[in-house]
């Protein structure tokens, strides 16, 4: 990877995401074995700071980081000194003086994480969400999933598939993707492999500005959606206000819900992919979302292994115990 | 000259050109009296007089600043008038207009009398705009009237417009018989809410919730509307989109009474500088795109905008050191304006069209060009630099380099958005009622 962080999926690069996903492979197979455990980064102190409700991004990263044998220690902000009104950056640098080695945040702010970066001295920060900015692990973890998925179909490993199967896929990201920093990070993962990006949205929910995005507005959903071959179906973000740009929930769902009836116009290949958590009957139907087309479960148990690999690649470098992680090709 | 002024000489500025509106004279001022007694080629210095050396340099009128936000009372931690008037006199300034948005607002009589005690004696001279609604609150006026017997002459709820049409309206009507001047922070709320940046390719981007330019320059277009209906006068404050550069020179055009600023950040960063969410870049308006600085610079040299303002927003360390959207909004401006002025508008206007817009100009707006007799009343500003004129001036180099140090600038703030830069040109002195309060870029108050 190139530098001590992982902020954006920009920082990675085609081959650093490339890089990511081959490492992701050994882990997932340590996963596989009786006693999923490496003792790869015994000694490193990882910590959680999720400043922004979370269940599986945290439990992932949390899961990924004890399989790597490293201690985790993590801060409930509900019960922290945030509480007492101490800032973002003398937590941080209290939580580094206690010798943490990686810093995994999430946070409402966009950028946060951008900003530990600049305090801490010596920690790793892994962004795992900021505000409407990124969740690049979570790209990485639906990249690795739709090459999974393609590998199986082939009959060959995904290490065979390399990221050329990639190249030209057509991925269409769904939903509120202006508020949305799994959209952004997607973007940013898919096109950097080659992947043509398709955007569909009410224009109440695309970003602002798309200059300099390498992607397609779809004029006609159902048209895309009968051309794609990746799903990328995003959460209508009503906590943050999402639902009034649009009309209702109802006529959201007509218009860009992956309902049973679309649901037909897809191709038989295509794979759906959903960064949880899902709400059936909004964005996708109840009957859809149990298809077995729909990832959604294999992408989470693939986030363990990829954050694994994250965690292994800012903070492994030469330490002991790299030679024991098997197979990293 | 007669050898009673003579006697009277108790500074000289030797060897500078005195910047006039016939361009550059090379000549020595002499001042005394708080007043300048003599522009000539050559002027003996009598004995105990002061000499300011100003080879090389450009003597023009002390600068005026239309938008300084001095924080006193209510926010001592980040500015005060003391610290604020020591920056403004660094920066080439002998007058600044303090803007409203103190705790508690400047909407009564006491707050400005507050205001005006504690600049006495500070190292420039302190005009105070007051509110237009009472507590800035846009919904029932302030106290105008009391406010205009006390001297002030610029009136705005800064920091936020007023988002009520039909309290604008009278507003505008009811200044018109008092002989003040109403000034806009245009900024529709409903349009920015939420909005932390400028609202393009970079807010996309970083996923930073955006304010559109259409937020400033649907309150510009409502508010010529309402010059318009009232023939009332308005100036319009840090204008940054392109937009609303063409809705003022539309609207002078048409000769309605209206008069603009633009502050130096929105001459030269854009909002590209947000990359790294660094809250230093945070400032309301946004920094615009790159066609919206090129806008405002026409702006300047076309006439169409009248001043330069600094918006010189000092916010404590602890209140930037947060995550951007968190962070208030605003730049310190005072020590860096007149060297961003003239690394980008000196080229295309010169000297004398330079020092107009940051003085002469905003003198005008406020209605500080002439003494004000009353107790605690403020000298004349804006120049020409000529014998009998008060002795406001900046003396400022060309040749020398201004280098930005956050941790020496005079503000008791850090947040300015130029830290390691230098710029070509430096402020050497600053002359305020005849006394030095700058020499040699050290503040003597």
């Amino acid at each position: 990877m190139n530098g001590p962080h992982l902020l954006s999926v920009a920082d990675l690069g085609r081959d650093g995401i490339a890089e990511v996903l081959r490492v992701a492979e050994a882990f997932a197979e340590v996963e596989r074995r009786s006693i999923p455990k490496v003792p790869t980064l015994r000694g490193k102190v990882v910590a959680t700071l999720f400043f922004e409700e979370s269940t599986r991004t945290r439990l992932s990263f949390e899961t990924a980081a004890k399989r790597l044998s490293a201690d985790v220690l993590s801060l409930a902000v509900a019960s922290s000194s945030v509480k007492k009104g101490e800032s973002l950056r003398d937590t941080v640098e209290t939580v580094e003086a206690m010798g943490i080695d990686a810093v995994i945040i999430r946070h409402s702010s966009a950028g946060a994480p951008h900003q530990v970066a600049r305090w801490v001295e010596r920690a790793h920060v892994v962004n795992a969400g900021d505000g409407w900015h990124e969740h690049p692990t979570q790209a990485l973890l639906d990249c690795f999933t739709v090459r999974q998925v393609l590998a199986e179909r082939k009959g060959a490993s995904p290490e065979e598939l390399g990221i050329g199967c990639f190249d030209g896929l057509r991925v269409l990201i769904v939903g509120d993707i202006r508020h949305s920093r799994v959209a952004r990070s997607e973007m940013l993962a898919y096109t950097a492999l080659g992947a043509r990006v398709t955007l569909a949205a009410p224009g109440s929910l695309l970003p602002p500005s798309l200059e300099g995005w390498p992607v397609e507005v779809a004029n006609d959903f159902d048209e895309a959606l009968a051309d794609a071959d990746v799903v990328s179906l995003l959460r209508l973000q009503a906590e943050r206000g999402s639902g009034s740009f649009v009309p209702s929930l109802r006529e959201y769902t007509a218009g860009w819900g992956l309902t049973a009836r679309r649901m037909a116009r897809l191709r038989d290949d295509a794979i759906v992919t959903h960064p949880g958590p899902m709400v059936r009957g909004v964005e996708i139907a109840s009957d859809v979302a149990d298809l077995p087309r729909t990832v959604v479960t294999q992408q989470v148990a693939n986030g363990v292994a990829v954050r694994m690999a994250i965690l292994f690649l800012l903070l492994g470098g030469e330490a002991p115990g790299v030679s024991e992680v098997p197979a990293v090709a | 000259m007669p050898e009673l002024t003579k006697s009277k000489v108790t500074l000289v500025i030797r060897g500078g050109s005195v910047v006039g509106p016939e361009g550059l004279a090379r000549a020595d001022v002499a001042v005394g009296d708080g007043v300048v007694l003599e522009v000539a080629e050559a002027i003996d210095t009598p004995k105990g007089a002061t000499v300011l050396d100003a080879g090389g340099c450009l003597v023009g009128p002390g600068l005026v600043d239309l938008h300084t936000h001095l924080r006193q009372p209510g926010r001592e931690e980040a500015e005060t008038v003391e610290t604020g008037a020591r920056a403004a006199a660094l920066g080439g300034y002998t007058a600044i207009v303090a803007m409203p948005n103190t705790e508690p607002p400047i909407d009564s009589a006491g707050v400005v009398r507050e205001i005006l005690d504690l600049a006495a004696g500070a190292a420039a001279e302190v005009a105070v705009a007051g509110a237009i609604t009472l507590g800035r609150a846009g919904t029932a006026l302030a106290p105008l009237g009391e406010l205009a017997a006390l001297g002030v002459t610029l009136f705005t709820d800064d920091g936020s417009g007023v988002q009520d049409g039909a309290l604008m309206r009278r507003a505008l009507d009811y200044a018109k018989g008092l002989g003040v001047t109403l000034a806009q922070h245009c900024e529709d709320a409903c349009l920015a809410a939420g909005g932390a940046m400028h609202e393009g390719a970079w807010s996309s981007r970083l996923g930073i919730p955006g304010v559109p330019a259409a937020a400033e320059e649907a309150m510009v277009a409502r508010d010529i509307a309402l010059v318009r209906l009232t023939g009332s006068r308005l100036h319009f404050l840090h204008l940054s989109t392109a937009g609303s550069v063409e809705l003022v020179r539309r609207a002078k055009a048409e000769g309605l009474p209206v008069t603009a600023e633009a502050a130096p950040h929105h001459m030269l960063l854009t909002h590209a500088a947000v990359a790294g969410y660094d809250p230093v870049f945070k400032v309301n308006p946004p920094l615009r795109t790159d066609e919206d600085v090129a806008a405002v610079v026409a702006g300047l040299c076309d006439g169409t905008i009248d001043a330069v303002a600094t918006d010189h927003a000092p916010h404590a360390p602890e209140a930037k050191d947060v995550t951007f959207d968190q962070a208030p909004p605003g730049m310190l401006g005072l020590q860096t304006a007149l060297p961003i002025a003239w690394d980008v508008l000196g080229p295309r206007l010169g000297p004398g069209r330079v020092f107009a817009l940051m003085s002469a100009q905003p003198a005008a707006i406020a209605r500080l060009t002439s003494t004000d007799p009353r107790v605690g009343g403020h000298s004349a500003h804006g120049g020409p630099v000529e014998a009998g004129a008060a002795a406001n001036l900046c003396v400022f180099d060309p040749a020398g380099t201004t280098v930005v140090d956050p941790r020496r600038l005079a503000s008791r703030s850090r947040n300015t958005p130029y830290a390691g830069q230098a710029f070509a040109g430096a402020v050497r002195h600053t002359v305020l009622r005849g006394e030095p309060v700058v020499i040699d870029a050290v503040a003597q108050r």
